[in-house]
């Protein structure tokens, strides 16, 4: 590879996390605005910047919204005193948040989030690694991010850390196997006999554009890997690593200051790549509607660069809000049940499921 | 009589749980965009303060100006944590309340003492000590917490009592005999 290629994917790559960053950072912001709507609360809104905060309507209406909030959360999490028990494992004790962060921020790398024509009106996906493998990596390198939970539970020697971190592999391993079942038939179909066989992300939004998008006519799939993601990202109602009534607050209850900070948006960084699988696995991508492209609107060249990655986004803040939505409706499960939904009804379910979908898509008629 | 909640068994479609996730989400959706606001936004708003609320304890005057405290020192004495301290004062001979003899020289109330009990305007004589609706206290230092006696005044106002005892009083001495 020339310099000046791997210079280019360098500068894509450090867009790319900053920009994941601060939507992580948003999250945050999001997540408690929304719980506090949905409680009858007002959220943040005291947080303001000297000069923009004081711009007559537009920096009250801002500082209201809490737009300034994620600097000042930021600032906190840099600046607190950072305690380190005395009784933990030094070494992964520092280890467990940076585990727990670097591969959700890895999986971006196979992550497309749009397409634009270039002059020669050839179409360039962007994506930092349209890997053939993608999906393969996404699974594994994001169920590296149990790790980082296991090891701050383990690493801090205390008992409610030690549960949650034990409580995050048992779920980890229940809710993988599903998981992996449900995407299946997604793949049987882009992988037609006689074509070449591929596993890549972009092929597989492109195989819907034009078409049904697959959480249409897989809906089954879609909900089962659905509730998988909000298992995996340990996100309310399967917080079971966390849950703070019942562990304090699990893995990271010894944690304080940027460590905190860190296991946080890692949190986060992983909602984010898992609403981005879920809208580009089952919702059509950057696909505006089921069956038109942007490109059925006539929209070419950089535009549709513009507006793919703007369909994209958009898909990926309304699955965010999903998230969030379902963390302030639902209660949390129990351990056992979580266990009982993940191996005695999601496991079948998704077996089931595939079954199904072989058929189905053996006798359908390819268009 | 115990009331026995009936439960009724679920229903097929309840025990989906999907429907019952999605009414779930509804209602929260309603509340997010629809709910009222039940936040008191505290320094700019503040909650309605009840009558008979046992805020901090002040001195009042009367209304003619008069502090009405005689310095008799109940409430030093009632006071169960001992957050009160007076040091008892003459009333100079040309004052016109000469006749009344005694008021405060000094008064503190220690706020970080004081337990709020409301014993100080029970026992004292005069209604010279009231806990009003003042609620929030702070202060950097310990010395700021305590409330000398200008500071009482200040919170405590006029009690728009027209008894004036203590005017009966003086016209009772100078027309001799006793009042009652
Ligand atoms: S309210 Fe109670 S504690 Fe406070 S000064 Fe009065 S008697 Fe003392
Ligand atoms: S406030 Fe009342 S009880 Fe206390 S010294 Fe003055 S007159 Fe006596």
């Amino acid at each position: 590879m020339e310099l000046t290629d791997i210079a280019i994917k360098s500068i894509y790559a450090v867009i790319v996390v900053s920009v994941l960053m601060g939507f992580c950072s948003y999250a945050v912001l999001a997540e408690r605005k929304i719980s506090s709507w949905i409680q009858g609360r007002v959220g943040p809104n005291r947080t303001t910047l000297p000069i923009i905060g004081s711009i007559p309507y537009i920096g009250r209406f801002l500082t209201r919204l809490g737009v300034f909030q994620p600097a000042a959360d930021g600032l906190k999490f840099l600046f607190k005193e950072d305690v380190t028990p005395g009784h933990v494992n030094k070494v992964y004790f520092i280890l467990a948040p940076v585990l727990s962060l670097v591969p959700a921020l890895t999986t971006v790398v196979v992550v497309p989030f749009g397409y634009f024509e270039n002059a020669a009106g050839e179409v360039v996906n962007l994506v930092l690694a349209d890997l053939n493998v993608a999906i393969l990596f996404l699974f594994a390198i994001s169920s590296l991010g149990v790790y980082g939970v296991v090891l701050g539970g383990w690493a801090s020697n205390s008992k409610y850390p030690f549960l949650g971190g034990i409580r995050a592999s048992a779920q980890m391993i229940s809710y993988e196997l599903a998981m992996g079942i449900s995407v299946l038939p997604v793949f049987m179909w882009l992988n037609a006999p006689g074509t070449e066989g591929t596993l890549s992300l972009v092929d597989v939004v492109n195989s819907q554009g034009g078409a049904l998008w697959n959480a249409m006519w897989m809906p089954g799939s879609f909900l089962i890997f659905v509730v998988c993601i909000f298992a995996e990202t340990n996100r309310l109602p399967f917080d079971m690593a966390e849950s703070e009534t019942e562990l304090v607050s699990g893995f990271h209850t010894e944690y304080s200051s940027f460590k905190f900070g860190l296991f946080f948006v890692g949190e986060y960084a992983h909602m984010l790549v898992g609403s981005a699988v879920v809208a580009i696995l089952f919702l059509g991508g950057w696909h505006p509607m089921p069956f038109m492209t942007w490109a059925d609107f006539g929209v070419h060249g950089w535009l549709a660069g513009v507006l793919s990655v703007g369909t994209m986004i958009g898909k990926l803040c309304g699955f965010m809000f999903f998230f969030m939505w379902i963390r302030w409706t639902l209660p949390r499960f129990r351990y056992d049940q979580v266990m009982r939904i993940g191996w005695q009804m999601l496991l079948p379910l998704s077996i089931a499921n595939l079954i199904v979908y072989t058929f189905v898509i053996y006798f359908l008629e390819r268009p | 009589m115990p009331i026995v909640v009936k439960r009724k068994p679920l229903t097929f479609l309840e025990k989906l749980y999907i429907p019952e996730i999605v009414r779930g989400l509804t209602v929260t959706f309603r509340r997010m965009f629809f709910g009222e606001t039940v936040t008191l936004e505290y320094p700019e708003q503040r909650p309605p303060i009840p009558a008979g609320y046992r805020g901090v304890p002040t001195l009042v005057r009367d209304p003619e100006g008069r502090e009405k405290c005689v310095s008799c020192q109940l409430c030093e004495f009632v006071c169960p944590p001992k957050a009160i301290r007076i040091t008892p004062g003459e009333i100079p001979a040309d004052s016109d309340y000469a006749h009344v003899e005694k008021a405060p020289k000094e008064f503190d109330i220690d706020m970080l003492r004081c337990i709020y009990c409301g014993m100080c305007q029970e026992v004292c004589p005069e209604e010279a000590i009231w806990l009003q609706n003042q609620y929030s206290m702070s202060g950097y230092t310990r010395g700021e917490m305590v409330n000398n006696k200008a500071k009482l005044y200040e919170l405590g106002g006029t009690l728009p009592d027209q008894h004036f005892k203590w005017n009966k009083k003086k016209e009772a001495a100078e027309n001799g005999g006793g009042h009652h």
